[in-house]
């Protein structure tokens, strides 16, 4: 079956996902604390696209995508893999979307098991996903993956504390791609590298992506890198989104308060270039009892009475979709 | 004037599996009231810089050169003379706000610590210091969290009780290693803020230990770059920036990406920072470098140029065609 371009790959609509909290202290009537981390969230992606998530420490990115990889489960929502929603597919299509969707780490040291080999680490996505294949297809896999994210074939049979923190990304990739996916969710793949190094893994998962018609999923906090490699960008903040649209104009042009205060406060790698951050009062507020109104009226410059009663409607300005009710 | 100079600065570990060079003759100084970038990726050996300077390196370190301060050698006194001038006159501050606090303790009392050691203050007298400290952080409602432990603080607030840690005693410099790195851009850009501030109230000199060079534009004002522990360029950071002559320097600056206009690939430098266990014979930047001849492989460049933009490279970028 042809895919037809119009409809996106992944179609995420009003996602949330809420963690309960242990009851210890409280009384057994007493209902558990709840943890909102991810509040409505919905954006598209076309195959082949890629989609940055920026946002702080904390603001439910990386619980976005674990929801999205379906590590954590979703409060609420609907997650549509091409054309088919996952909350009520088939087991057997929930074995497909798991083996179509595959992640990628932060710390890539942590996320390989270090009494495996690199063989066996590659290896084992390729087994569990397509168990008719002969061993010597399987071999034959491993050591072409290796081949193209750069690990030297000789060192199959290290293990992982044998690599630097940009091979042992390049190990976490390889796994991922073993697994034939057609989504590469990445979770700060570059930020526990070394700049010389980031640019190198950067550039890999650009290639992949060509070659492969990969789709991409690049959560990190880095806003340069992201602007790199993302077609489309989403700002989240508190669980929440601020802002959602093209690249080009949430980074160039951001329209909503948050957005443009986390821009501003980007360095920039020239003395000449006088950054003026808009500093933000204060902390995140707590995600256990979030604001009633907008998500970050607490900290908003431009927060009036209406930010406080009432959470913003997405309203379209330019090509982006920006969730501020003062624009 | 200078405040802090380092000359030929080595620092060697001994490890069960041979000797490793970690910094190899460094030098540089620090003027009053100046801040000083040192720049280089993981395991270029500037944070061991700066906990030799205060005496804090790992048992097994061995070092060599002077660090003169005050005209006296940090690297060969004794930890008594060490403790007179730690957190009084150079104060550190550490790159994880997370674990660099003791979580045993009140922010009270981990904030007065170096005011009892140093000059003897007690109770109502430490406490207003105290706080008169946690306002210049801008801890809000410092008054009602010094009983407060560690935890109960976010991530931006425990660096800032970090910070307030250095400046209790008004230094008269400050090593501060990473004070950004775990922090989110937004509050990064709060604290350097801070950083430069208080810098300008009291003249404080800052060595700043980074591996981002946004960070480095816009904060510091002269740069040295490291790599596999040694200088490959040293110069004032606009000049760094502007004129990079170390093809290392060149590489970093274009590695970054850039948020304003950023369309095609980055431009990476190849390869991987060399074992220093046996650092290669000449320049340690020879098997990652585009311009390397046989000479880069067989003899280390020395640093030459004058005092003001030094570089260690037999092809520098200005020589090229």
């Amino acid at each position: 079956m042809m895919p037809n371009p119009s409809t996106p790959l992944l179609r995420v609509r009003d996602l949330s996902v809420e963690f309960k909290m242990s009851n210890s202290k409280g009384w057994p009537w007493q209902k558990p604390d709840v943890v909102h981390a991810v509040n409505g969230v919905s954006f598209d992606i076309h195959a082949g696209k890629c989609l940055g998530v920026v946002g702080e420490s904390g603001c439910g990115k990386s619980t976005l995508i674990r929801a999205v990889a379906g590590l954590v489960p979703m409060a609420a929502g609907q997650i549509e893999f091409d054309g088919k929603t996952v909350n009520t597919a088939k087991k057997s299509d929930v074995l497909n979307l798991r083996r179509s969707v595959q992640m990628i780490f932060q710390d890539p040291v942590a996320s390989l098991n270090p009494r495996m080999t690199v063989f066996q680490i590659v290896e084992e996505p390729s087994r569990a996903f397509f168990p008719k294949r002969s061993a010597q297809e399987h071999r034959e896999r491993v050591m072409s993956l290796l081949d193209r994210v750069g690990i030297p074939r000789r060192n199959a049979n290290r293990y992982p504390h044998e690599f630097s923190g940009g091979q042992c990304q390049r190990v976490g990739i390889a796994r991922a791609l073993a697994a034939e996916p057609r989504v590469l969710l990445c979770d700060e793949p570059v930020s526990a590298l070394d700049v010389s190094i980031q640019a190198q893994i950067v550039n890999l998962l650009r290639e992949l992506q060509r070659e492969m018609d990969l789709t991409l999923i690049f959560v990190a906090h880095d806003l340069g890198i992201v602007r790199h490699i993302s077609d489309d960008v989403l700002v989240m903040y508190l669980g929440g989104m601020m802002e959602y649209g093209p690249a080009e104009s949430v980074v160039k042009s951001p329209s909503h308060p948050y957005s443009q205060a986390l821009l501003s406060a980007v360095p920039v790698a020239d003395p000449r270039v006088e950054v003026v951050p808009q500093i933000l009062d204060g902390d995140l507020p707590s995600p256990l009892d979030l604001p009633i109104g907008c998500l970050f009226e607490t900290r908003c410059p431009k927060a009036q009475n209406i930010c406080r009663i009432e959470r913003p409607a997405s309203r379209k300005i330019g090509d982006a979709q920006v969730f501020c009710s003062q624009l | 004037m200078t405040l802090l100079q380092a000359e030929n600065l080595s620092i060697e570990f001994q490890t069960p599996d041979g000797v490793v060079k970690a910094v190899n003759d460094v030098s540089f100084s620090i003027g009053a009231g100046e801040t000083v970038a040192l720049v280089g990726e993981s395991g270029s050996g500037k944070s061991q810089i700066a906990l030799s300077v205060l005496g804090l390196l790992a048992g097994n370190a061995r070092t060599s050169g002077t660090v003169t301060y005050q005209g006296k050698n940090l690297l060969e006194m004794q930890q008594n003379e060490l403790n007179s001038i730690r957190a009084k006159e150079i104060a550190m501050i550490f790159q994880d706000p997370m674990t660099s606090l003791n979580p045993y303790m009140t922010i009270e009392r981990q904030l007065n610590e170096s005011l009892e050691q140093h000059e003897g203050l007690k109770g109502a007298a430490a406490r207003k210091r105290v706080l008169e400290a946690m306002d210049a952080v801008r801890i809000p409602d410092a008054k009602n969290r010094l009983k407060a432990y560690p935890h109960e603080f976010s991530g931006g607030m425990r660096q800032r009780i970090v910070i307030a840690m250095a400046l209790m005693c008004s230094p008269k410099l400050i090593l501060a290693d990473e004070p950004t790195t775990a922090l989110d851009v937004t509050v990064q850009a709060q604290i350097m803020a801070l950083l430069k501030e208080i810098q300008r109230e009291s003249d404080m000199s800052v060595l700043l230990i980074t591996h981002d060079l946004g960070v480095v534009a816009g904060a510091c004002e002269k740069t040295l770059v490291l790599y596999a522990g040694r200088v490959m360029e040293q110069a004032g950071t606009l000049d760094l920036f502007e004129t990079p002559s170390h093809p290392y320097t060149r590489g970093l600056l274009r590695a970054v990406p850039n948020i304003q206009d950023a369309v095609g690939d980055l431009r990476s430098i190849a390869g991987q920072p060399p074992n220093q266990m046996v650092p290669p014979p000449g320049c340690p930047f020879a098997p990652r470098c585009e311009n390397r001849t046989e000479q880069c492989d067989r003899e280390l460049p020395p640093l030459v140029g004058d005092i003001r933009h030094q570089r260690a490279c037999w092809r520098p970028v200005e020589e090229l065609v």
